[in-house]
């Protein structure tokens, strides 16, 4: 099962190489959105992107030309997201400033549901439902391509989505949101406490 | 610029119930997607091909730690 294979390294024409890098760049867009959902910090997920972007570089001969660039890349983002919440770089925080801006687009409902309050919701949830919903419900992956992309059966991930959504939608409609992250001791420290756990591989699911 | 960033599907005639947050979360994924990219992406990118893929996936897929490859911009 080795791929060190230096025959077949060389063996990429220039023109795959550009289209790899073309492809590539045009994922860049999707990267940082999946980031931003991630880990909430504008700043920190444009790090998790660039890493991501490195690391996608130097696999590159692993990448299988006319498969999804987006799906290939999540995963090398998602890794490095987890590795680096490991080392506790995120701390799930919530960014006011890029709420506020989402906020001034248009709505189009008649009863509009605060963006701000969305996004602070969806980063109070357990990071594999986070993830799960992010692929599904914002990235538009399929449940399969979100399984392939986390690593784990279809069914985990309809699972991991469907609770999501319960949550967030118990949350919205009942107003029972975390405030802003500044003034909001508890529910910061839940959020805190919870991907410790996560990252200990101790999740428990005996949460409310 | 080409253009085969494919738009997300209508979502009009959903078979099964859309909470109404749902469109939310396609906004705010959808508003990072249409930010324009930072200069340091574009700075990034443009770096990538002076780095060897092989040497760098050698050094443990750490290529930004390559000497040479740093070489040209300090």
């Amino acid at each position: 099962m080795s791929d060190s294979d230096p025959a077949s390294a060389s063996s990429r024409t220039a023109s795959e190489k550009a289209d790899f890098k073309r492809e590539l760049t045009e994922v860049v867009p999707h990267l940082r959105a999946f980031a931003r959902g991630l880990c909430g910090r504008p700043d920190m997920a444009d790090d998790l992107v660039q890493e991501t972007l490195l690391k996608a570089w130097a696999a590159q001969e692993r990448f299988e030309p006319g498969t999804s660039m987006r799906a290939w890349t999540f995963v090398i983002l998602r890794n490095a997201y987890l590795t680096d919440m490991r080392r506790n770089r995120f701390r799930g925080e919530y960014d006011e400033g890029v709420a506020e801006r989402i906020l001034t687009a248009p709505a189009g409902q008649e009863e509009p549901i605060h963006l701000s309050d969305l996004h602070r919701a969806l980063l109070t949830l357990q990071p594999e439902r986070r993830e799960a919903l992010l692929l599904v419900g914002a990235g538009g992956f399929s449940y399969e391509e979100a399984a392939e992309i986390c690593g784990c059966a279809v069914g985990t991930i309809k699972s991991r989505v469907g609770r999501a959504r319960a949550t967030l939608t118990e949350m919205l409609a009942n107003g029972n949101i975390p405030r802003r992250s500044t003034d909001d001791d508890a529910a910061h420290r839940a959020i805190l406490e919870e991907l410790d756990e996560v990252a200990a591989g101790n999740l428990s699911s005996a949460k409310p | 610029m080409t253009s085969d960033r494919k738009p997300p599907p209508p979502r009009s005639g959903q078979p099964e119930r859309a909470p109404e947050w749902a469109d939310g979360l396609k906004q705010l994924y959808d508003s990072v997607v249409e930010e324009d990219l930072p200069d340091s992406f574009k700075d990034l990118l443009a770096k990538l091909d002076e780095i060897d893929p092989k040497r760098a996936a050698a050094q443990g897929g750490n290529p930004s730690q390559s000497p040479d490859d740093r070489g040209a911009r300090r």
